[in-house]
């Protein structure tokens, strides 16, 4: 070997000895801790000892060396978890639907059109006496319908544009709506026609920013609001007050449903971020989530059973999360759909996902199989939101072409 | 209230617009001298307009070459006269895709819809002088009203709009076939960018997020943090094997499938499909006899029976019968905790201790001792919750025997019997017609609800507390 390569062999060997040295005592975990290179121990702290090793370990821990590890923890903490959840992953959805059988032909008709919004229906939800809807819409309007006769029953104007989302209480007396004005506002409905419902009306939630969907909980009288600001929130209707609250999404939430499992405990949301996330009602914890989509989560929808759940995003695809196995477990995607899906629901029985896209159509897919068994044309704008009835008779959507058409 | 309209100036990468690459793609496509759309020349007035082609001829191809079938090709056709990759040269106006020998032009690349900056007000300005420069009058009712607009608006660079519009109206040195296919296409892209009246542009996506996607997340400590400790909790969590779980998901379909009105149609008929709200009346929450589908979903699970409130009631005749009534009082009135308002919930708790819970209660219930010191010990601070670990475990208890002794039972056996199967409706095309006209309408869910609170109010009194005594002493008699 040339000498003087034989030299730095000798330097580097020093240096790796010396330092190796210095990074045991320093790093001793009985010592210290290694993150905050601070000494836990107070019995090597003699004054000379600490003012030479802290030194020495500021030398060593500079910020952007600390956040550097870190992002090297936390992507190789993801592998393992990605790892984690392809260990048990033992079949795919399709081969367990091989034994089912297929569909047939699907014959799904307008049945009514609910014209009288005069701008864009941004939002809608049935009651749970199956046949009346609230639906709001952009100019701020926001109409209680009975869908089966299409008669308008009460009308209520919101002082903001863009109600981005409403509801109708579990009990049939009351809706709540919200957009802009980043407030979940509840009027409670009355049966005389001509009662004004804006004086009645009940300010419930405050965010920073617009609301972007609310739902009603097993009563009137708790309300679960998402917003723009990336919270989400668990208010009590009564007193206005914040129950709890939810924290985690790093940009706009953008949807939300509720756990129908007899629990009642949990609810997914999705946002901006492309994740969507799985929240403990009691302490505000997110439990699980799932990153997979390739653009914002525009809808989420629970299985019927609850253990699963669909998600509609701008990628122009939809997909499908078993909560149990902690993983996706299908994408209902084809090239020919190329827009963002707006809004999805479940059938009945869980195999049916109906799904609104941006392009004026609504497919439907088989969710076992992963295929398309129908696709709907009617609208003259995009699908803003659907909703299937509380008995599965039929399902809703609501369009920016100004009208609501319901199918069967 | 934020003004989000002028959020989009400059160069901002708007991906909410990202299905335009994928557009563009399939248009290049389109245009391609060998595999493409064959156009033609087609003589307009004196001139004639080259590579012209016909809406059919667009179906056809999109139908070929995406491999979709004919309505499917249509609405994507219609996708790309809306965003104005091609647009109609007769009707200008409305931007569909007619599937006859209606006759349709590309779009200049130049005019194409670009992701990255809006259509500015200053050069739809410039565009609508032009025209009037060009000739007085032309203008539409709705444009003349845009016009005057942005006359008031922008006064102040009205001479620069009106010296652009000049030269560019000038420097028309085409030939009289380009400048007519040239004002075509000038014309197109703005009736994609400011609509007419009754109309609305496919460029319009609604409100801006407020994520700001240009800017980069702030990667600090804290996120890392964050992510790690969430990440080593979601690592330890159990999961089930793939097999298991999906194959539940498929057993839940299996058993629901008949429940399903659009896989098997519902008896008697959907109201929807016939306007006959029957099916609605049969399965009203109040009816004294239900349907044998209603009885069957309730043997399908505990939360089915609780969830329908007929089965619910038929369960609490059995719970009668077998005196143990407590436990799913004890449950109603745990859930009623929880979702109750947060006023009235030490009120509540207060009364469903005396109740279901202290020693000698009335309807006291049996839990095992360490549930039982926990529920006692959390009442004295009672909050939403506090109730949570007895009710799981009464919620199991009835989930896991009594629920399957129910099934089991004469009180069950005998709904099934007297369950009503309705003969599916077969209505003649009058028939139906005669229904769409009678359309009635339902009682409103504020009375129901105001009906069912006064039921409530008046078992509530009617079951009042139990007498003991009594109680133990039928119990002794029946063994």
């Amino acid at each position: 070997m040339e000498p003087q390569l034989q030299g730095q062999v000798i330097r580097q060997l020093f240096f790796l000895i010396g330092a190796t040295s210095v990074n045991s005592i320093l790093l001793r975990k009985d010592l210290c801790s290694c993150r905050k290179g601070m000494l836990s121990s107070p019995h090597q702290n003699t004054p000379r000892h600490r003012e030479i090793l802290c030194f020495l370990v500021e030398m060593a821990a500079q910020p952007s060396d600390t956040l550097a590890t870190l992002k090297t923890e936390s992507e190789t903490l993801k592998t393992k978890l990605e790892e984690e959840r392809a260990k048990l992953h033992d079949v795919e959805l399709h081969q367990v639907a091989e034994k089912i059988e297929a569909l047939g032909q699907f014959v799904m008709k307008t049945r009514r059109a609910l014209k009288g919004h005069g701008n864009k229906v941004l939002c809608l939800d049935w009651c749970k006496d199956k046949r009346r809807i609230v639906s709001s819409s952009q100019d701020g309007k926001v109409i209680v319908w009975d869908a089966f006769t299409t008669n308008k029953e009460h009308a209520v104007t919101m002082p903001c544009t863009w109600v981005m989302a409403c509801a109708y209480a579990p009990s049939g007396c009351a809706v709540a709506c919200g957009g802009l004005d980043n407030k979940c506002s509840v009027y409670p409905l009355s049966l005389d026609k001509n009662e004004n419902l804006a004086a009645k009306k009940k300010s419930v939630a405050m965010h920073t920013n617009y609301l972007s969907a609310c739902c009603f909980t097993n009563s009137d009288m708790q309300i679960l609001t998402s917003s723009g600001d990336g919270t989400c929130a668990l208010w009590d209707v009564e007193s206005g007050q914040m129950l709890q609250s939810f924290h985690g999404h790093a940009a706009d939430v953008l949807c939300l449903d509720l756990a129908p499992s007899e629990t009642g405990n949990t609810f997914v949301s999705g946002g901006c971020d492309k994740k969507s996330c799985v929240w403990d009602m009691r302490t505000g914890q997110c439990v699980q989530s799932f990153e997979t989509h390739e653009s914002d989560i525009n809808s989420v929808r629970y299985y019927p059973s609850g253990d699963a759940f669909a998600s509609g995003s701008d990628d122009a695809t939809c997909r499908l999360y078993d909560l149990r196995a902690d993983r996706e477990v299908a994408i209902y995607s084809k090239e020919s759909i190329i827009f963002g899906a707006s809004s999805v629901d479940f059938s009945l029985s869980g195999r049916l996902l109906f799904g609104g896209y941006n392009d004026y159509t609504i497919n439907v897919w088989d969710v076992l199989k992963g295929t398309r068994v129908s696709i709907l044309f009617g609208h003259e704008n995009r699908v803003s939101t659907l909703r299937v009835s509380p008995d599965g008779t039929a399902f809703c959507s609501g369009s920016w072409d100004h009208t609501l058409r319901i199918w069967a | 209230m934020t003004i989000r309209s002028d959020r989009d100036h400059g160069q901002r990468y708007r991906p909410r617009m990202s299905c335009l690459k994928k557009l563009e793609a399939t248009v290049v496509q389109m245009q391609d001298p060998s595999t493409g759309v064959k156009g033609t020349d087609q003589k307009l007035n004196i001139t004639t307009i080259p590579h012209v082609i016909t809406g059919q001829d667009i179906v056809a191809w999109i139908t070929k070459n995406v491999n979709i079938d004919n309505d499917e090709a249509q609405a994507f056709g219609t996708m790309l006269v809306a965003f104005g990759y091609i647009y109609p040269l007769q009707d200008h106006k409305k931007l569909v895709l007619r599937p006859d020998g209606s006759l349709y032009r590309f779009q200049t690349p130049y005019f194409w819809p670009v992701q990255k900056w809006k259509a500015e007000d200053t050069d739809y300005a410039i565009y609508l002088a032009k025209r009037n420069i060009r000739k007085k009058g032309v203008l539409h009712a709705y444009e003349q009203e845009e016009y005057n607009k942005l006359h008031k608006w922008m006064n102040h660079k009205w001479d620069f709009i009106v010296m652009q519009a000049k030269e560019q109206y000038q420097f028309q040195s085409l030939s009289k076939a380009d400048r007519v296919v040239f004002d075509c296409q000038e014309r197109a892209y703005w009736i994609v960018h400011r609509p007419p009246p009754q109309t609305h542009s496919a460029m319009d996506y609604g409100l801006d997020r407020h994520i700001d996607r240009n800017a980069e997340e702030k990667k600090t400590y804290d996120y890392y943090r964050r992510i790690i400790i969430y990440t080593q909790q979601a690592v330890m969590r159990s999961r089930v094997k793939s097999s298991v779980s999906l194959g539940a998901l498929a057993k839940y379909i299996t058993t629901f499938k008949n429940h399903d009105p659009f896989l098997v149609p519902c008896l008697p008929s959907n109201p929807w499909h016939t306007d006959d709200n029957s099916y609605w009346e049969l399965n009203a929450p109040d009816v004294e006899i239900p349907t044998k589908m209603s009885v069957e979903r309730w043997s399908f699970s505990f939360y089915e029976l609780l969830n329908d409130p007929r089965g619910r009631a038929d369960f609490k005749i059995f719970l009668k019968k077998e005196f143990s009534g407590e436990n799913l009082a004890f449950w109603e009135a745990a859930e009623e905790l929880k979702w109750g308002t947060a006023a009235s919930m030490s009120e509540k708790a207060e009364q469903i201790f005396k109740t279901f819970l202290a020693p000698g209660a009335p309807r006291w219930i049996n839990i095992d001792g360490r549930t039982m010191g926990l529920t006692v010990k959390g009442l004295e601070h009672p909050h939403r919750y506090v109730l949570d670990a007895a009710q799981t475990h009464i919620f199991m208890l009835m989930k896991k025997d009594t629920f399957y002794r129910y099934l089991k039972s004469p009180v069950y056996k005998e709904i099934q019997k007297k369950a009503i199967s309705p003969a599916p409706h077969n209505f003649s095309e009058a028939q139906l017609q005669q229904n769409m006209r009678n359309r009635r309408p339902s009682i409103n869910p504020i009375i129901t609800w105001q009906k069912e609170q006064e039921e409530k109010a008046k078992a509530a009194a009617a079951a009042g507390p139990v007498d003991i005594k009594k109680l133990m002493a039928s119990k002794l008699d029946r063994k």
